[in-house]
């Protein structure tokens, strides 16, 4: 595909966002909409923490802690540059507020990335429950700092974060992450990736530098980690540090082994899964995580490789199933 | 000085509760090489245990040292066989899959017992009946030492004594050090490797629950949470003292219930979760062995 | 000037000296033999070489700049490659996925680029593949590339990782116990296929092996190692007579 075709497409699929955008949210239940930005953002967590767990091997159970980082960087970037930016900018607000959105969303990304980055290095040294555990810690100990700062609400929360978040915006993050993760991971650095994950000793004598690769991995999972915070943090209008809790990230674990680690689709269907399963199990509200650690446990015993294990959505499936009909239809 | 003795001293009495769960995560994870994330939770049932056979007992009404161990040994007992189910029922299946499955399954176990418990014991903290009447035995120079306190350090140092004995002065102790050794080759040997993980479950479980009940002496207020934070910062010492090495759980306990107290009185309550877990990250990156612990590297 | 020269390289694990002063000074072309009895400190020559452990003392040199205490990835791309004792091959992935892995040092493609797609990332896949075709069709394999490694028998396994080490484009190869559980038919074709590809690739190859029907069969030269130290070196006929190869291998001869 040449490189105009795929400028064309991303113009197109912006459009597409854009109109469903402009179709559906004022028409929708908004209980339904909110449910579809919460897919869209689980979406992203699960998929960028497949990257680091998944793919690359590396156990981190503290994506919360990357959320929050991204959540809050955003927020206070658009709390409190933001009017002054808009003051200053010359373009017309319909451009320079989505802007303003963007820079805070990439800004959060980043500094949430930055967090990776030293989350990362004690993935060097450290395998398994360990650096489980270690992740952990950072994603309390970034809660806790968080808790400290007053600027951002520390206690009381983050109020009156402008409302940015849409379903534009969303979709289109979603769409962003799932391509560049697969396009990651179906590349000469997946394989490295994975390498890693596989053995990396064997990976080391090939000549991959499999510290670089493992640090990476937590940089870009920490930096969609970011993103996705932010947008939850422009959907709600608020931010509280009870909502990127040692609980979140292992919801976020849940959906990708839930999904299978190694599969992205897995990772989204999953996510989709998780993200409803709540709002079904809403009657029954007390009684859902007991049913959760259950349904995890007997997972694990059973089918721990999750519903997708390796395996991808694929366009033979597809064609398997149509070609299926079409000779049951020629043959009836 | 006397603020810092008091702060030692109340220190001494945390780390001790801290190092009587520290036990059983460093033995389990010593056996199976599985940090058993439940075991903050088996803790938890034990404070339960012991509030509720108090109650049963009618202890608050003639607080007394024999009713208080009998509360005890009911919540050890209790803990013990909840240990052992855990086992049986979620790690067992596992023990030939992915250290990451066993883990995830572990922290499933956790929130199982978390969610759990707050809806069969309710959500809202109860309070411990007072097992032995509370007194200050010691307050000389402002520094301040009650009964209670001491008894939580003595008991925890009888329980760590005769598990001392107990794992290097008998052959079932012998079998559970060879176990966690290497695990093939003692059953090899002819060691019934699923009885020796079994008891290792027992008796890290049964020292959980003592320490519930024992923490319902000093710190009365028990909820279905209670055992998160306190099972993290164990787990912190088990490390810092070398996973898996049983005297090493010992002195983590302790030196992290220390460091706890001292940085809530001299630095500022907030940090006081923070500082467990800084702990963990320093020795992970600078000695990760722990202070007692032994390196080994991974044959090329 | 030798390819690769070990002065005086000795390692200690704790207090056990696991090897000591060895010296080895290999050659362009050359196939030589490292054997010993287990435990002798063979692999561990080898970690030493290829970065997984740094020597205690001592120098070793490739093309005659130092490589002491360089990374493994490192020392893979200054030409030195390798087979484990154990197989180490990325057991889920697919055998040719083993072997475009090891490709990937000479890629030039960037996260950016492959994320992006751009035209080069295309054509630079395109001749991955075709590359790691052809190689594996070397070993046999070729048919089987879509297979999942951990699913090939034993004999093809060790081959795939052979392949593997050789994607890396090595003047080095370095061959931990290849025979290791093979019959003696397969041994044989290994042994061919060894020569074949040292001649094919211009490779300089060090082995370590236990089955003396490939040592003394392809050897051109042998060192022997008990205990960590070296007790002999010389031309397989040599050895084969040396009495103290032969009182390291099978005890002292009983008169």
């Amino acid at each position: 595909m040449n490189q105009t075709k795929k400028i064309i497409l991303i113009v197109l699929f912006s459009g597409l966002f854009l109109l469903l955008d402009v179709l559906i949210s004022p028409r929708l239940n908004p209980y339904y909409l909110q449910i579809l930005i919460y897919c869209g953002i689980n979406i992203i967590l699960a998929v960028s923490l497949n990257l680091i767990n998944g793919f690359t091997g590396q156990f981190s159970i503290g994506h919360a802690g990357f959320m929050a980082i991204g959540g809050y960087t955003s927020a206070a970037f658009t709390f409190y540059l933001g009017p002054k930016i808009l003051e200053t900018l010359f373009f017309p607000l319909w451009f320079s507020k989505p802007l303003v959105f963007v820079l805070g969303l990439l800004l959060g990304g980043a500094l949430a990335a930055f967090a990776g980055l030293l989350v990362g290095i004690p993935s060097l040294r450290l395998r398994g429950d360990y650096l489980a555990i270690v992740t952990l810690g950072f994603g309390e100990i970034i809660r806790v700092f968080i808790l400290n700062i007053d600027a951002i609400g520390g206690a009381r929360g983050f109020s009156d974060v402008p409302k940015y978040t849409s379903l534009f915006w969303v979709l289109g993050f979603t769409v962003l992450t799932i391509v560049v993760v697969r396009n990651l991971v179906y590349s000469t650095h997946g394989r490295a990736f994975l390498s890693v994950r596989e053995d990396e000793v064997a990976a080391e004598a090939m000549g991959i530098n499999t510290t670089w690769y493992k640090v990476t991995a937590f940089v870009i999972g920490a930096f969609f980690a970011g993103i996705a915070g932010g947008l939850l943090g422009h959907y709600l209008q608020y931010l509280h540090t009870n909502s990127f809790t040692f609980i979140k990230s292992f919801e976020v674990v849940m959906m990708v082994v839930l999904g299978g680690m190694g599969s992205i689709t897995g990772s989204i269907v999953a996510a989709v899964i998780l993200t409803l399963l709540p709002e079904v199990l809403r009657p029954v509200k007390d009684y859902r995580m007991v049913f959760y650690s259950i349904l995890l446990v007997i997972l694990m015993i059973t089918r721990p490789q999750g519903i997708f294990g390796v395996r991808e959505f694929n366009w033979d499936w597809l064609k398997k199933i149509f070609s299926r009909k079409k000779a049951q239809a020629e043959g009836a | 000085m006397q603020e810092f003795i008091q702060q030692l001293i109340n220190g001494i009495t945390w780390g001790s509760i801290y190092a009587l769960i520290a036990l059983g995560y460093t033995m389990v994870y010593g056996v199976l090489k599985l940090i058993n994330f439940a075991h903050s939770d088996v803790y938890m049932v034990g404070a339960f245990a012991g509030y509720y056979s108090a109650h049963w007992l009618g202890i608050a009404e003639n607080p007394s040292v024999p009713k208080a161990v009998l509360v005890m040994l009911i919540s050890m007992i209790v803990c013990s066989c909840l240990g052992m189910t855990i086992e049986r029922l979620a790690y067992k299946p596992l023990r030939k899959s992915s250290r990451l499955a066993a883990l995830i399954t572990a922290i499933g176990v956790s929130l199982f017992l978390e969610n759990g418990g707050q809806l069969v014991f309710g959500a809202d903290p109860k309070f411990f009946p007072q097992l032995i009447e509370g007194q200050e035995i010691w307050s000389k120079s402002g520094i301040v030492i009650s009964n209670l306190q001491l008894i939580v350090l003595l008991a925890s140092l009888t329980l760590m004594a005769i598990l001392q004995l107990f794992i290097y002065k008998t052959r079932t102790g012998k079998a559970m050090r060879a176990v966690s050794f290497n695990i093939q080759v003692a059953s090899l040997m002819g060691i019934s490797t699923n009885k020796i993980i079994t008891i290792t479950f027992a008796i890290g479980s049964a020292l959980a629950g003592a320490a519930g009940v024992l923490v319902g002496l000093t710190n009365p207020k028990i909820d279905p949470i209670m055992g998160l934070l306190p099972g993290l910062k164990a787990f912190v010492a088990a490390v810092l003292g070398g996973i898996g090495n049983i005297p090493g759980a010992m002195v983590g306990g302790l030196i992290i219930g220390i460091a706890e107290v001292m940085t809530v009185g001299y630095l500022s309550s907030t940090f006081r979760d923070a500082i467990a877990f800084g702990i963990l990250i320093a020795i992970l990156i600078f000695r990760p062995a722990g202070i007692l612990g032994t390196s080994t590297t991974e044959k090329v | 000037m030798a390819l690769l020269e070990l002065e005086n390289v000795c390692i200690n694990f704790g207090g056990l000296k696991a090897v000591d002063k060895f010296n080895l000074a290999l050659q362009k072309g050359e196939l030589v033999g490292l054997i010993g009895p287990n435990g002798a400190g063979k692999t561990t020559v080898f970690n030493m070489i290829t970065g997984v452990y740094p020597p205690t003392q001592g120098e070793i040199r490739f093309s005659e700049k130092k490589t002491n205490g360089l990374k493994p990835y490192r020392i893979s791309k200054v030409g030195i490659s390798r087979t484990f004792q154990n197989i180490r091959l990325f057991g889920e992935l697919p055998v040719i996925d083993n072997v475009l892995v090891a490709f990937h040092q000479h890629t030039t493609s960037g996260l950016l680029a492959s994320v992006w797609r751009s035209k080069k990332f295309w054509l630079e896949e395109e001749s991955l593949v075709k590359k790691a075709t052809e190689l594996l069709a070397i070993f046999g394999l070729d048919t089987l590339k879509n297979e999942i490694s951990k699913n090939l028998p034993y004999g093809q396994q060790r081959r795939l990782e052979i392949a593997r080490a050789l994607a890396t484009e090595p003047k080095l190869l370095l061959l931990d116990e290849p025979a290791a559980g093979m019959n003696p038919q397969e041994t044989a074709k290994l042994m061919l296929l060894i020569k074949d590809i040292q001649k094919k690739f211009d490779l300089t190859i060090l082995l370590i092996e236990h089955d003396m029907q490939v040592v003394m069969g392809i050897c051109e030269r042998i060192l022997v190692l008990d205990y960590g130290v070296t007790i002999a070196e010389g031309p397989p006929e040599k050895i084969k007579k040396d009495p103290k190869v032969i009182e390291a291998y099978l005890g002292e001869e009983i008169h």
